[in-house]
């Protein structure tokens, strides 16, 4: 069952080698306009208890209905993790008191969630894929906020979250490593957003991951594992997951024992601690919502929301690089945002899908980069972008000249075609002209001419000094081939 | 001469079509005998303004001969209905101060119909009780007394202040609700008619909720066919209540005529449970002649996991109790009693707003929840549900219509005789009704008779699922056998 | 099963009710006293049953996802004991 440890993914102790096991429950905000069980708002910010509706605020007699879109985007979700979908599945109150929990317990999933196993590709960057297993989906709802910042002696309540649905994707304790963590949270929340089931939006806490955590000496079974609650980045899961790997390393190491308990990752101090507050009465006393009847759905309508999905990463990854014969890297590179895939998609049709790929991620990625911009407000459109592809093609302006072309497009906008006309951006082809600037060369320099002959390398120089004498405009290939023959270079 | 708040509820709607007297007139008239009866204590909160100004608009539409089909009606609404702008405690100190922005669907529905609220009626604490004893806001009296005693007895409960206020002639008819006997045992005590419909039949939107899969509302009258009039408004299809029934609400006032001839009632034979009075087996005995008289054929059935029933739902109703009433927790409506820090305060104000028996349904509740007893307690239970709702079905498959029993063990108690030290003595008030709740059939409570102190004793009717018009039947004819019950001297006023 | 007075007081501390030192026993008996009643549950065969989760047979209505409420805050928060630019206040809560 257990995969060969991978060395490379050992954490280094004082004494020992130890292997760090790791293990995510995702909470992922359903895209919903309205909550799971009421008619309010599911909108971001909002004056305080503006998006509450009475049954989010739990006034006596009030009563959950559930909302059919986000049994769809569960249902979703699961066909795009690959899942087994439930057709009949219960809610479950989780009881216990806290002042943002208005009903004094959730409505969550516990025996029969809506979604059971599945499984997740994730490709990490050294080439390597590995396999997460999902061990289910299930819906549930937020909680509120309380703030604690306003009053030294009181914390002030806002439901405005409480009641928006979300979905708890919990992973199989199937992770090494920091690195596979972030890889794996990343390839989720891809699949989340092309599905547009979450936006993965981690700053407006669309997104949020409880990490498990636990050591253990490579071939020993699974150590205790101590849960650190509500991770809001990437980066800090992967923070949170190093410094609570080696706290425990240290507290072993030292002959000390992990106890199982809930913490908190602390990104200012770069540490875990203890949230005492949430041990204490751990009986959550689950029993099926008598308010609400078991869910159920036949095949049928699994089978509708299969025929409206889009086609999801793993898929598009496949098809990029066997249909536009890219690398892995760059596929994967191209997929990571649909936006980006249509981009791509939209710049290699009827192109060389190599050549596109190359001007998507080096060029226009890297502008976009740059300038802290996203696809969808790039000022190179697609269509842009492969009229440069085309010309160069063409051979109607070389890479070179492409990038001052692709410069101004960005800044002036305007047809590329047209800018090549107009700006005299022309690859010279015409033989005449190169050579009478290539004799000029030779002439002015017949002592570079012999040693050419001893040291073929110096045609760099050659080529170098005629693309100057064009202006660069200069076909290249037609450069290349009169200087060989001038200079006598094999 | 029969003064205005002793007609019939339906005698009033002819009145009131008529012309013969005014809804001012009648609403005036309870007003009166509110005022005079306060010593029975039925009503937490009278609504005298709120009832008149209702009343001149149920004039207006009368006189525009646009009148809705309770136009007029002067109602009592037991006070775990959610009322727009009034007080709503739910018999609960925890609850004080709260005033609903929002209506429930059971008094939405009454209002749309033209009804006239008196006020809010008093009740068990949560729903919590079989005597009224429980409420925070002291126990109702019931009207009757024993022959030649003055003994205070029980109304019964939860619906005790409902059930005393329709037999005292404090409203015409009331709303009520029912989680394991709360209509039908009070309607027997206080010999008036009460009806829990099938689970489902009447939105639970805007009702303070008790035990969520057994709670379920309906009215209580001083006949069947008032019954039969204030069911066909109560119920309904809501949107906002996932387990209320998308049928359509049958024409029950038509259905109480119907007769029972050619119909089969079954005699549950585990309802003669050990200890049964001798007078309360021979009511029933009469009760099963009547129906035969009437051209039904009664046949003894087996009901074989009925014993089981109450215990079951010591569990199941606890347990939803307990969830249900965490949100009582000093945040954002009613009682708050500050403590050292947020667990101290939820402490606090949960020990000062409940009352014993509530705390004491909530621990049941948590403790069988709790992790180690959920499947020994709650899943347990919840099988043996299944095995009384199949014990019915079975009954209802060979050929049964309707299901006769006595209501309550005995006639009413006197106040403080009962459940002082062990609870359960109290909790065995429900024997006989609690099976019909586990089950989520419709069950009505008919008076059919007095015991030898004077007492009213009643009978219950069980129907197949939503099939309340052959319960209307029957219990008409049991009414027109017995006759109506002589409530005694208005002793109270 | 019965429940000792440690049992009391950790289910009071879980159903947030102050249980006083007086209380305990009187609730024990009690307690025990219903959990006697319902032993007898134990009697019945339960093999092969399907515990209850909904008493009518019907399939679960669902809302359409459209925004209908909200808005009301001075509603939401109108019968709270404390509140403050309607949020609710409640005793600091410490993480
Ligand atoms: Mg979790
Ligand atoms: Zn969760």
């Amino acid at each position: 069952m257990t995969a060969a440890v991978n060395p490379k993914k050992l954490i280094k102790g004082g004494l020992h080698d130890w292997e760090v096991v790791i293990g995510m429950e995702i909470h992922a905000q359903v895209t919903s306009r309205s909550k799971l069980f009421s008619g309010a708002a599911t909108e971001f910010g909002g004056e305080p208890n503006d998006h509450v509706s009475l049954v989010d605020a739990a006034m006596p007699g009030m009563l959950p209905v559930i909302n059919e879109e986000c049994v769809a985007q569960a249902v979703r979700t699961g066909l795009g993790l690959k899942a087994q979908i439930n057709h009949r599945s219960v809610f479950d109150r989780k009881n216990y008191f806290y002042p943002d929990l208005p009903q004094g317990y959730q409505i969550s999933q516990f025996k029969d969630p809506i979604v059971g196993e599945g499984t997740v590709l994730v490709d990490l960057p050294d080439g390597e894929t590995i396999t997460v297993g999902v061990e289910r989906l299930h819906l549930e709802q937020d909680a509120g906020k309380s703030l604690h910042d306003q009053n030294p002696t009181q914390s002030f309540v806002d439901l405005n979250r409480s009641g928006v649905a979300l979905m708890e994707i919990v992973s199989r304790p199937d992770l090494r490593s920091s690195e596979e963590a972030r890889a794996y949270v990343t390839k989720l929340r891809t699949i989340l957003r092309y599905l547009g089931t979450c936006d993965g939006d981690m700053e407006k806490g669309s997104l949020r991951a409880d990490v498990n955590v636990s050591v253990r000496l490579p071939g020993d079974p699974l150590g205790t594992r101590c849960e650190i609650k509500n991770v809001n980045s990437i980066r800090f899961i992967g923070q949170a997951i190093e410094v609570e790997a080696r706290r425990q390393i240290a507290i072993i190491e030292d002959g000390g024992t992990i106890s199982q308990e809930t913490r908190l990752f602390d990104p200012g101090k770069g540490e875990t601690r203890s949230m005492r507050s949430k041990e204490e009465a751990h009986d959550y006393r689950y029993f099926p919502d008598p308010d609400l009847l078991p869910l159920e759905f036949d095949q049928a309508y699994v089978d509708r929301l299969a025929e409206g999905l889009p086609e999801l990463p793993d898929a598009k990854k496949a098809r990029f690089i066997e249909a536009y014969g890219l690398s892995p890297y760059d596929a994967g590179v191209l997929i990571a945002e649909r936006s980006s895939a249509d981009y791509f998609e939209a710049v290699a049709k009827g192109r060389d899908g190599k050549a596109a790929a190359n001007w998507v991620i080096n060029e226009l990625f890297g502008r976009l980069n740059k300038e802290g911009k996203g696809i969808e407000t790039s000022p190179v459109s697609a269509d842009q972008l492969g009229a440069v592809v085309d010309l160069i093609g063409e051979g109607v302006i070389s890479g070179k000249i492409a990038k001052d072309l692709f410069e101004i497009v960005w800044t002036e906008g305007g047809d590329p075609r047209a800018l090549v006309e107009s700006r005299g951006m022309k690859q010279v082809t015409d033989t005449g002209a190169i050579e009478t600037a290539i004799d000029a060369i030779i002439a002015k320099n017949p002592d570079k001419v012999q040693q050419a002959k001893e040291k073929p390398t110096l045609l760099g120089w050659f080529v170098g000094q005629t693309m100057k004498a064009t202006g660069g405009k200069a076909n290249p290939a037609a450069v290349n081939a009169l200087l060989k023959a001038k200079l006598g270079i094999e | 001469m029969t003064t205005l708040n002793e007609l019939t509820l339906a005698d009033a709607r002819d009145g009131l079509k008529a012309k013969d007297f005014s809804a001012t007139d009648l609403a005036k008239a309870h007003l009166a005998a509110m005022e005079k009866a306060r010593g029975l204590n039925a009503y937490i909160l009278e609504t005298p303004e709120r009832a008149l100004a209702m009343a001149e608009v149920a004039d207006t539409k009368i006189a525009a001969g646009a009148a809705r089909p309770l136009e007029g009606i002067p109602l009592g609404i037991k006070d775990l209905f959610c009322t727009h702008g009034v007080a709503t405690t739910a018999g609960s100190k925890i609850l004080e101060g709260f005033q609903p922005h929002y209506e429930s669907a059971v008094t939405h529905n009454l209002w749309r119909d033209g009804a006239v609220m008196l006020g809010k009626l008093n009740l068990d604490e949560f729903a919590m009780g079989s005597s009224n004893e429980t409420s925070a806001y002291g126990d109702t009296i019931s009207p009757w007394r024993r022959n030649g005693s003055d003994t205070k007895l029980v109304p019964g409960g939860s619906s005790g202040g409902s059930a005393a206020a329709v037999a005292a002639h404090l409203c015409l008819g009331a709303t009520a609700t029912d989680t394991g006997g709360s209509i039908r045992q009070p309607a027997a005590f206080t010999g008036t008619v009460g009806i829990k419909p099938t689970y489902g039949r009447c939105s639970r939107w805007g009702t303070v909720a008790y035990a969520s899969s057994l709670d379920q509302a309906g009215p209580i009258a001083r006949t069947v066919r008032d019954c039969a009039i204030l069911l066909g408004s109560m119920a309904g299809q809501d949107a906002r209540d996932t387990t209320c029934a998308d049928l359509p609400v049958p024409d029950f006032e038509a259905a109480v005529s119907r007769g029972v001839k050619g119909l089969t009632i079954g005699i549950p034979k585990e309802y003669r449970v050990e200890g049964l009075s001798a007078e309360v087996q021979a009511l029933w005995d009469r009760g099963a002649e009547m129906l035969k008289d009437a051209g039904a054929t009664v046949r003894e059935i087996s009901l074989p996991h009925t014993p089981y029933a109450l215990p079951a739902y010591y569990i199941v109703a606890p347990a939803e109790a307990s969830s249900n009433l965490a949100r009582y927790d000093g945040v954002r409506y009613g009682l708050r009693v500050p403590g050292k820090d947020i667990a101290g305060m939820y402490e606090n104000t949960r020990a000062a707003g409940f009352g014993r028996e509530v705390k004491r349904r909530i621990m049941i509740g948590t403790y069988v929840l709790s992790a180690g007893y959920y499947d020994a307690y709650y899943v347990r239970a919840q099988k043996i549900r299944t095995l009384i709702k199949r014990d019915f079905e079975e009954a209802y498959a060979s050929g049964i219509d309707a299901i006769l029993t006595p209501a309550t063990p005995s006639a009413a108690f006197g106040l403080g005789e009962k459940g002082s030290g062990d609870p359960v003595e109290m909790y065995l008030q429900d024997v006989f009704t609690i099976t019909v709740n586990m089950a989520g059939l419709p069950g009505l409570s008919v008076p059919a008779g007095l015991d030898a102190q004077g007492l009213p004793l009643g009978l219950q009717l069980i129907g197949r699922p939503f099939d309340e018009e052959t319960l209307f039947a029957a219990a008409q004819v049991i009414e027109t056998a017995a006759g109506r019950t002589k409530l005694p001297a208005a002793w109270w006023a | 099963m019965s429940v000792d007075a440690t049992t009391v007081r950790r289910i009071a501390h879980l159903a947030r009710i102050a249980v006083s030192e007086d209380e305990v026993a009187p609730l024990q008996g009690e307690l025990n006293a219903i959990l006697a009643f319902v032993e007898q549950l134990g009697a019945v065969d339960v093999t092969g049953i399907e515990p209850m989760t909904s008493v009518t047979p019907m399939a679960m209505k669902k809302r359409t996802d459209t925004v209908t409420e909200g808005g009301h805050a001075d509603d939401i928060v109108f019968n709270a004991p404390e509140t403050e630019d309607h949020y609710f206040l409640v005793p600091k809560v410490v993480e």
